[in-house]
């Protein structure tokens, strides 16, 4: 090869790692400035979409605008419930799709596809017209918890399904060979191994549950989430706490992932010693 | 997964009883399934059934399904042109999706070595603020007097008066962010799983890397494509925050009308009836699109 052809293909493979850097940093700026605007003193302008002066004073009173946090633990709530639910539900569906033989694969994996593939939008429409049609529980807290449950189902299959494709084997048939019973080779071997998949499957839950709008405010009637409160506070100018509690769901769900990958790479390199 | 069962060795351990293993799927899917079910599949049935009301009705008087096929009739003629315009600003922004998702996620594949966990862990943290604080984080970065608007106007690609905000420009730039990492994470799975010797066997016979990309790696990441642009054009399409927090009433999208009907003028037939038709034409072209690109593994 050339020196010149050499110095084109370096051109190329670095140019490509700054271009995709780039669409990183394109990511990042919203999230920069939702950052930046919880400090933001926005008491002397009524304008909520410029940075005005610099202030403590959303982090020390983050509960100051009327209804926020009551409609932030009201989020949280159903996120926790949601999650321990999907979890759970998606858990045993994605054993079942990977391990066990049943009539109808197809259809099943078919029904776990369609939920992330409708508009939520159609969703949350048919869900509020069954409702409607059958008011089973009055709109409001369970029926909120009865939605976030639902799409979140397909996201925990798809989730543990991989870990649990992913895993070797020879593993649980060594368990086995040495005399574990099926439910000690499932505890000690195949349940651990499959843990971190369930627990990003929860915590996708969780983000999912707490960042919706769409469906859940069709399916809300009278209570309040998150969302739906920035959604109705977006009209008149939200608040600064609102980027605060940004801020916080944003550094909290890093540290949990960035722990959770340090935590795997220790591991990983004890095994590896 | 179920044959490694039946063609390992046998080991100590008895097997269980075959009829009890058969069973187990079943009751492990059901509650799973019925979730599903009830709260899935039988709305649409519903949704359905609202959508042929007889549009006299009201909530609190109740409806009669008098399969008043009038309803999709009215749908469309009143919104002929906010249907349009959404698949238009789905399309687009899945498009340009699809140049960002595809520099992003083939640089990730490719050329981030031992970087590759970090960066996918930065792809999904947007994920992770509110959608709504995210979108209305771009409200200020596109507003009139805001850095992007100055520099533009400096560079007089903008005239004085002319704004981004309540634009086409500002939905379609807005849908295009929130639904990336949509994109991003199908496109990396399929780019991940290329063999490189692939790549390297191209160019020892000569292609250049732009011919071996075309004629190798293009064709390769295809699944990745069609499933991350599914996933970025289906919730795009049904999308009204974007259309409402940066665009004007004259970028309304079908999302709007359809939470408009429900909520605000309470005429559930027409809301039911637009929702049907918004998901029709979704499932339509998805399938030509699947047909055409020609791949069924999607799941």
């Amino acid at each position: 090869m050339t020196g010149l052809g050499r110095l084109r293909l370096w051109v190329g493979d670095h140019l490509i790692m700054l271009l995709g850097l780039l669409v990183l940093v394109y990511m990042f700026v919203p999230i920069a400035v939702v950052v930046m605007m919880s400090f933001n003193d926005n008491s002397k302008s009524r304008n909520v979409y410029k940075f005005q002066s610099f202030t403590w004073d959303n982090w020390t009173n983050p509960c100051k605008p009327s209804g926020m946090c009551h409609d932030v633990v009201v989020s949280i709530e159903i996120g926790l419930l949601a999650t321990v639910a999907a979890t759970i539900l998606g858990t045993l569906a994605a054993f079942a799709m990977v391990r066990h033989q049943f009539v109808g694969r197809s259809v099943a994996n078919l029904v776990v596809f369609l939920p992330m593939a409708t508009p939520e939008i159609v969703m949350g429409s048919s869900l509020l017209s069954l409702f409607v049609v059958a008011p089973i529980v009055p709109l409001g807290f369970w029926t909120i918890f009865i939605a976030h449950v639902m799409f979140c189902i397909s996201f925990v299959i798809v989730t543990v399904k991989a870990r649990l494709s992913g895993l070797d084997q020879n593993l649980e048939q060594a368990a086995m060979d040495l005399y574990a019973t099926e439910s000690q080779t499932f505890w000690r071997v195949t349940f651990p191994l499959v843990l971190p998949g369930i627990l990003a499957a929860a915590l996708l839950s969780f983000s999912l549950s707490f960042d919706d709008f769409i469906i859940t405010n069709l399916n809300a009637g009278q209570t309040v989430t998150f969302p739906m409160f920035v959604w109705g506070s977006a009209q008149r100018g939200v608040p600064m706490q609102v980027n605060v509690v940004g801020t916080v769901m944003f550094l909290v769900s890093i540290a949990i992932v960035l722990g959770g990958e340090l935590n795997s790479r220790r591991r990983a390199r004890a095994l590896a010693s | 997964m179920a044959a490694v069962e039946t063609s390992a060795p046998p080991g100590p351990t008895t097997p269980a009883q075959p009829g009890r293993r058969k069973l187990t799927g079943y009751w492990l899917l059901l509650p799973g399934a019925l979730w599903l079910g009830v709260f899935f599949v039988i709305p649409f049935y519903s949704l359905l059934a609202t959508s042929l009301y007889d549009p006299k009705g009201s909530v609190l008087g109740g409806y009669d399904v008098t399969f008043h096929l009038a309803n999709f009739v009215d749908a469309i003629r009143d919104n002929a042109d906010v249907l349009v315009r959404s698949l238009w600003y789905a399309g687009l922004a899945t498009l340009f999706c699809l140049l960002l998702g595809y520099v992003l996620a083939y640089a990730i594949a490719f050329k981030a070595g031992r970087w590759r966990n970090l960066l996918l862990v930065l792809v999904i943290a947007p994920f992770f603020t509110s959608f709504l604080v995210r979108t209305l984080s771009w409200k200020l970065i596109l507003a009139d007097d805001g850095f992007v608007v100055n520099t533009l106007q400096t560079l007089h690609l903008m005239g004085d008066n002319d704004r981004l905000l309540a634009t086409p420009v500002a939905v379609i730039a807005g849908l295009t962010y929130n639904f990336l990492p949509f994109m991003v994470l199908p496109l990396y799975a399929s780019l991940e799983k290329i063999d490189h010797r692939l790549i390297e066997a191209a160019g020892d016979l000569y292609a250049s890397p732009v011919r071996a990309w075309f004629k190798v790696t293009w064709p390769l990441s295809l699944p990745g494509v069609v499933a991350g642009t599914l996933l970025t054009f289906i919730p795009a399409a049904g999308d009204y925050i974007n259309a409402s927090l940066l665009g004007s009433p004259n970028q309304r999208m079908v999302g709007n009308v359809i939470q408009n009907l429900f909520s605000a003028t309470g005429d559930y037939a027409a809301a039911g009836a637009l929702s049907v038709i918004l998901l029709t034409i979704i499932i339509g072209l998805v399938l030509i699109y699947v047909r055409t690109a020609g791949t069924e593994d999607l799941v």
